[in-house]
């Protein structure tokens, strides 16, 4: 046992490795939450507008700029942007790194959201609309209650899919100075002069993290799925 | 027939769709008074449903006006969802909620449009599935029925808002044939009980029975209308003697 604890305060717990890791795992929670959050809102924004344009020819305008945001962010990679974001957007103004991180991710997120959202609002039939609408419900009102609930349970799969992307993707941040699970490994390594705990470490807990988020995403589909075939 | 007309309800002047270049409604007048039944035929791609689902500006008129109860809704002023909510549609794919239960999909526009509070709504739908036949099914979700079933309850449906008019868009054409019957009937009693009626149909037995003024419209034009016994005893347009004697 002497051993065993040994290796966990070498690798978790000495020369500030304990702080390494909590830190980054914190860092790498609370950027993954918070681009979540703006990744959502702005891909059912950007989603909501595109769809509008292409069955209405309303918000031309909204529109256009949407597909420069898509067609930028998407042609670009994560990586050019977060350093964009750090050194260029935030350089000047100090603000939190978590809140650079969030931001970085949730706007690069966002342009993916939206796709697929936007693919699940083209996937119901158009029958549903006209529906809502010959009933005198506004357009937006069937968006709301009829469209949307069934495009939303038909990408859940692709959503949650964006969403493990986007938390691994995280692990790119230590490139802009800050310590998540990635770079709390990578510090280990450097003060153990071993990589192959702190890497596995690391490692095992995106694995965890990944897995509690799919835990909770699988329980939302099955109870969006009670309507199928009852 | 023509002599306990009511009032006028839609009146179609000068009706026109172009899609391109395709004139699929080229000048159509009509009204359409309150308690007719009118049975819209015609073969396919003649623009009958184009003309039924401009009535309540599914599809935008590129000519010509409606007026429903006096006021001209193709009028881009018009506030058309306040309009809609008296023009009850039924269409040939039922368009039901799948995401809602038979009784959440009766009582969602009147609720969500505050014409109703909820109970009262619950009552009405309970009431309007109990007339449709099925009074069982309230807690259904619509992909567990029948298609005879779902094209009940989306008239129940329509039915809900109260509506002064109702349009069918070949309501019975994605049923089994076992299933037609069931659905003529409801409307059958529908129509009984006054309800004014536009109908695009291929059932031509139901045209005959029910209706009380049957159209012709082929090539975007009304090529002929009258009353069922006269329209189906002495067809005059040589295009609808052609029809006739296809589908008869």
């Amino acid at each position: 046992m002497g051993s065993l604890s040994h290796w966990v305060h070498r690798y978790f717990v000495d020369n500030g490795a304990s702080s390494w890791w909590l830190t980054g795992l914190r860092n790498t929670l609370l950027i993954t939450v918070l681009a979540l959050c703006i990744g959502v809102v702005l891909g059912f924004t950007v989603a909501i507008i595109r769809s509008t344009y292409e069955q209405t020819g309303k918000l031309k305008v909204l529109n256009a700029i949407c597909k420069v945001y898509l067609s930028v962010i998407r042609g670009t990679p994560t990586m050019v942007q977060v350093l964009i974001f750090n050194f260029v957007i935030f350089a000047s103004i100090s603000v939190n790194e978590v809140i650079v991180g969030g931001v970085a991710f949730g706007i690069n997120s966002g342009a993916y959201v939206a796709e697929i959202v936007r693919s699940g609002i083209m996937s119901i039939d158009k029958g549903q609309m006209e529906a809502g609408r010959s009933l005198g419900l506004s357009s937006g009102q069937t968006m709301k209650l009829i469209i949307m609930p069934q495009a939303f349970k038909n990408v859940l799969p692709a959503l949650i899919n964006e969403m493990i992307v986007l938390l691994k993707e995280t692990s790119i941040i230590g490139y802009i100075g800050m310590t998540d699970i990635t770079k709390a490994a990578t510090l280990v390594q450097s003060r153990t002069y071993e990589a192959f705990v702190p890497l596995i470490a690391a490692a095992v807990f995106y694995w965890v993290l990944v897995t509690i988020l799919t835990y909770f995403m699988g329980k939302l589909e099955r109870r969006l799925r009670k309507s199928d075939r009852k | 027939m023509t002599a306990n007309k009511g009032k006028v309800l839609l009146q179609v002047q000068g009706l026109e769709k172009k899609f391109d270049d395709n004139q699929v409604l080229d000048g159509i007048t009509t009204d359409i008074c309150q308690g007719e039944v009118v049975a819209v035929i015609g073969p396919s791609g003649s623009g009958k449903s184009t003309f039924l689902r401009s009535l309540n500006l599914l599809e935008v008129p590129t000519g010509g006006k409606i007026l429903f109860e006096g006021v001209d809704i193709t009028d881009p002023k018009v506030d058309i969802n306040r309009h809609r909510q008296k023009i009850g549609m039924v269409f040939q794919q039922f368009n039901l909620f799948p995401h809602k239960t038979v009784k959440e999909n009766i009582m969602l526009a009147p609720v969500t449009l505050g014409l109703m509070k909820e109970e009262e709504a619950s009552e009405k739908a309970e009431e309007l599935l109990a007339r449709v036949g099925l009074p069982d099914k309230a807690d259904a979700y619509p992909d567990s029925l029948s298609g005879g079933q779902k094209q009940r309850i989306a008239i129940a449906r329509a039915m809900a808002m109260n509506p002064d008019v109702m349009l069918f868009d070949e309501p019975t054409s994605a049923l089994d044939p076992e299933m037609v019957g069931e659905v003529l009937e409801i409307m059958k009693e529908l129509a009984q009980t006054g309800m004014t009626m536009v109908v695009v149909t291929h059932e031509m037995g139901f045209a005959r029975e029910v209706a009380t003024r049957v159209i012709f419209i082929d090539e975007g034009k009304i090529q002929e209308e009258n009353t069922p016994d006269e329209f189906f005893a002495h067809p005059k347009n040589p295009r609808l003697q052609e029809f006739l004697s296809k589908v008869l």
